[in-house]
């Protein structure tokens, strides 16, 4: 099972193998970021994301990859740290769970203030306060909002499976990189605890010096070569500016909107009904369709892969001429606005979810469906 | 081929450890496979269960409603899980402990008292091969050819010594497996 | 006349001049501020050190938050408190560079406690830079955690009381108990003496995250004549006869000798 072997230098033997291998979502995350060339990782443990940074801790990337790994004193530190790696050009992510990412709201703001291409996961459990450690999708409105101060947006990715787990990581990286904003793996307690067959990536090696000067002219690393410096600000007193910076950043969100939406439809064709579900909801949705087309009712899935940049177009496009449409989610209802605005009214939209860490069965989707909408 | 698996008992019996090494020998021998554990304290003590899924096509959703296979080791488990096996459907369980046995009549029930074959081994860490084993007899999903690559890729080098007693009470369960109903 | 200049103005006359590393641009700091003779302090020590190139400055939230405009090297600024993580981070990632926080008592010794203690604790190759002038100027003369016991700010108008509002935090004796600092000090920017001796100070501090020897703490005891309603030398005469009895200045660790 061992294919594509591209070793980059003696250190790295062993790691670089492509190998399908059984591993939980945490550990996904944290095997392909060593992967992909990350330069750091900080974070603080919290159920049920501590997998994450304890395999870190066991595979010593520092003595490979050389990626820096750092258990910070708080979440509230961990996201100021990545603040100050990005701020310095270099790919750092951290991860947490829902009330450490509403610890880290404050940073997050700063990163898009001061757009910076930071990367954190929140593995969500159930709120609100310090709730419960069972899986939940209750942060959706914190991470498609913006979650702290201020008019902004993070760039935020949904995985489905382990396999997305790892492949999402690079994916953040590059998007928060090629528009300088912050980017969120938003997944929940189910797909991180559990294990499934996964491909990680192939090596790549770690930018160098030359590189990240290249790739981050805006870099605070010492301005080389008696450049003019780099000031890495969120800062602007006079209201003028700010509105200028943040008309700035409304065009970058627009961009983002134009060219990265993501999504996923699964039996769509012939469907009267669509489940739009995103993350576990929409693992759990699809073997409610199962259920559902075995009973003879043509149902289909929409899975929105970006939250933000929102698909609100193409689920108005699939929905259009359908009987109705059923959102699924471990909330009490919150991206069913976002598909609410986006059909807008045309056709019916029922919401259906499980809270405080109830994770929906297949057959409650199933019931929802014939219940409220046929 | 799709077998939805459900393992539940005490935390500490090796529930987790039992789902993991079905997944891994599932995934040897090429299947899609998911492993959902009931995360958290009770892991620690009380009840534990892990819903297992091998599958030649890709699988849908880890958390599901009924399940085609339950295998239950305490009393709370056998009552949380019997009414969510599909007709037809298979309930092992180890009668250690069983007050009320299952009920149901629509579904195959098998018993196997791996707590007692674990005790008569004198090693009490082969009871959730023997429940395994015990499984695997009625449906032999995964050979024990692909256990025993399995267990060789998942333990760590200082245990591979075990595995001959390990594939041991494997067999030791498929002997032990009393049909109920 | 014009001539008479030109020859006074030869290289060998000079006695003092402006740190090339200090931009030409006005500073927002109140007259008698000792933040514009820390800001030179540190830009000096980095022109002398040839570490213009190599260095990164972390900036606070409070009066030093535009420190970024004034000294021509790399900067960024952070969040309330977070200076200290915000450099383990990239000195973390950019070992060779010299990293520096620039921070008040409210942002070091309040708010970003947490943070400042941690990175201090956990042996950071970084300089802390740390301007205690007993108040928030930037908010407006309102209670520091340094603040002294009777000292009137405008959220304790009635001097600070200790039952009400406890006592002031001396966290560079704190930082000098922590097994990852390597230098801990206490200094003053008032005389020409004191300066100097600041500057070695702050010298001494960058040449230890350099050596990666750990953490470095240098406390400046400032003045803040306008938080403080006292003209500036009003404030020297304030702080000599109140802030050194509690502030007492000195080294309070220095291992940077040992190996």
């Amino acid at each position: 099972m061992h294919n594509r072997v591209q070793k980059k230098d003696g250190g790295l033997i062993g790691m670089a193998e492509q190998e399908v291998t059984l591993m939980k979502g945490n550990e996904a995350i944290a095997r392909a970021a060593v992967r992909c060339g990350v330069d750091g990782y900080f974070g603080y443990p919290i159920t049920p994301q501590s997998e994450i940074i304890e395999t870190l801790a066991l595979d010593k990337p520092w003595e490979t990859t050389g990626m820096v790994v750092l258990q910070a004193e708080s979440e509230v530190a961990a996201i100021n740290m990545v603040y100050g790696a990005a701020g310095a050009g270099k790919r750092a992510f951290t991860s947490s769970s829902s009330p450490g990412v509403a610890l880290m709201q404050e940073g997050i703001s700063y990163l898009a203030g001061a757009e910076l291409p930071g990367v954190f996961v929140n593995v969500q459990r159930g709120g609100p306060g310090l709730g419960t450690i069972q899986p939940s999708q209750s942060d959706y409105f914190q991470a498609t909002r913006g979650g702290g101060n201020g008019d902004y947006h993070v760039i935020v990715l949904a995985p489905a499976s382990v396999q997305e787990m790892a492949d999402f990581v690079d994916l953040a990286f590059t998007l928060a990189f090629k528009y300088r904003n912050p980017a969120m793996i938003l997944s929940d307690g189910v797909i991180g605890q559990m294990m499934e067959k996964v491909v990680l990536p192939p090596y790549k090696p770690r930018r160098t010096e030359e590189e990240i000067m290249e790739e981050c002219p805006w870099a605070t690393s010492g301005r080389r070569n008696s450049r003019q410096p780099n000031i890495i600000t969120s800062l602007e007193l006079k209201p003028e500016e700010m509105e200028k910076r943040n008309v700035h950043l409304q065009a970058k969100y627009e961009e983002i909107q134009k060219n990265e939406v993501r999504y996923e439809t699964i039996q769509c064709d012939d469907a009267e009904y669509i489940i739009v579900a995103f993350g576990s909801a929409a693992r759990i949705a699809q073997k409610a369709i199962e259920t559902a087309r075995a009973q003879g009712i043509k149902v289909g899935l929409f899975r929105p892969i970006t939250l933000w940049p929102f698909p609100a177009g193409e689920i108005a496009g699939l929905a259009h001429g359908k009987k109705g449409v059923l959102v699924a989610e471990i909330n009490a209802g919150q991206m069913v606005q976002d598909v609410r605005l986006a059909i807008n009214g045309e056709e019916p939209v029922e919401y259906f979810g499980r809270l405080g860490g109830i994770v929906p069965e297949p057959d409650e989707i199933v019931n929802a469906l014939k219940t409220k909408l046929m | 081929m799709k077998k939805e698996i459900i393992i539940s008992g005490f935390g500490g019996q090796g529930v987790l450890s039992m789902g993991k090494i079905l997944a891994y020998s599932g995934l040897m021998e090429g299947k899609e496979v998911t492993w959902m554990p009931a995360y958290g304290p009770e892991q620690r003590g009380g009840t534990a269960n892990v819903t297992v899924i091998v599958s030649d096509d890709k699988i849908s959703s880890p958390i599901l409603s009924q399940y085609d296979v339950a295998i239950v080791l305490n009393q709370p488990s056998l009552d949380k899980f019997e009414s969510k096996i599909k007709p037809g459907g298979i309930l092992i369980y180890d009668g250690f402990g069983i007050i009320n046995p299952p009920t149901r009549g629509d579904i195959s029930v098998y018993r196997v008292d791996a707590m007692d074959k674990a005790a008569e081994m004198k090693n009490a860490k082969v009871f959730n091969m023997i429940v395994l084993g015990a499984f695997l007899s009625v449906c032999p999903i995964i050979s024990y050819e692909g256990m025993e690559k399995a267990l060789f890729k998942t333990l760590p080098e200082r245990h591979h010594g075990l595995i001959p007693l390990n594939m041991e009470a494997l067999r030791v369960g498929g002997e032990t497996i009393l049909r109920m109903k | 006349m014009a001539q008479n200049t030109d020859n006074i103005l030869s290289p060998e006359n000079v006695v003092y001049r402006k740190p090339k590393l200090m931009n030409d641009v006005q500073m927002h700091y109140c007259p008698g501020c000792s933040h514009g003779v820390v800001h030179k302090l540190v830009a000096e020590v980095i022109e002398e050190m040839g570490l213009e190139e190599k260095s990164v400055g972390v900036s606070p939230v409070g009066c030093a938050v535009f420190a970024y405009r004034y000294i021509d090297i790399d900067w960024q600024e952070a969040a309330h408190g977070r200076a200290p993580a915000v450099a383990t981070a990239i000195k973390r990632l950019w070992p060779d560079r010299l990293v520096f926080t620039y921070q008040g008592d409210g942002d070091l010794a309040c708010i970003g406690t947490a943070e400042s203690v941690h990175a201090l604790n956990r042996g950071e190759n970084i300089t802390i830079i740390f301007i205690n002038n007993a108040i928030y100027g930037m908010t407006g003369g309102q209670m520091a955690p340094t603040t002294l016991v009777g000292q009137k700010t405008s959220t304790c108008p009635y001097g600070r009381q200790p039952e009400l509002h406890g006592y002031p935090l001396k966290i560079t004796e704190m930082a000098a108990m922590l097994e990852g600092t390597c230098y801990v000090t206490r200094q003053s920017v008032e005389t020409v003496g004191a300066v100097s001796k600041a500057k070695k100070a702050i010298r001494k501090a960058f040449e230890a995250s350099m050596a990666g020897k750990g953490s470095s703490l240098v406390e400046i005891v400032s003045t803040c004549n306008s938080g403080w309603k006292l003209t500036p030398s009003q404030a020297n005469k304030w702080m000599t006869e109140n802030m050194f009895k509690f502030y007492p200045k000195g080294d309070l660790k220095d291992t940077t000798g040992e190996k």
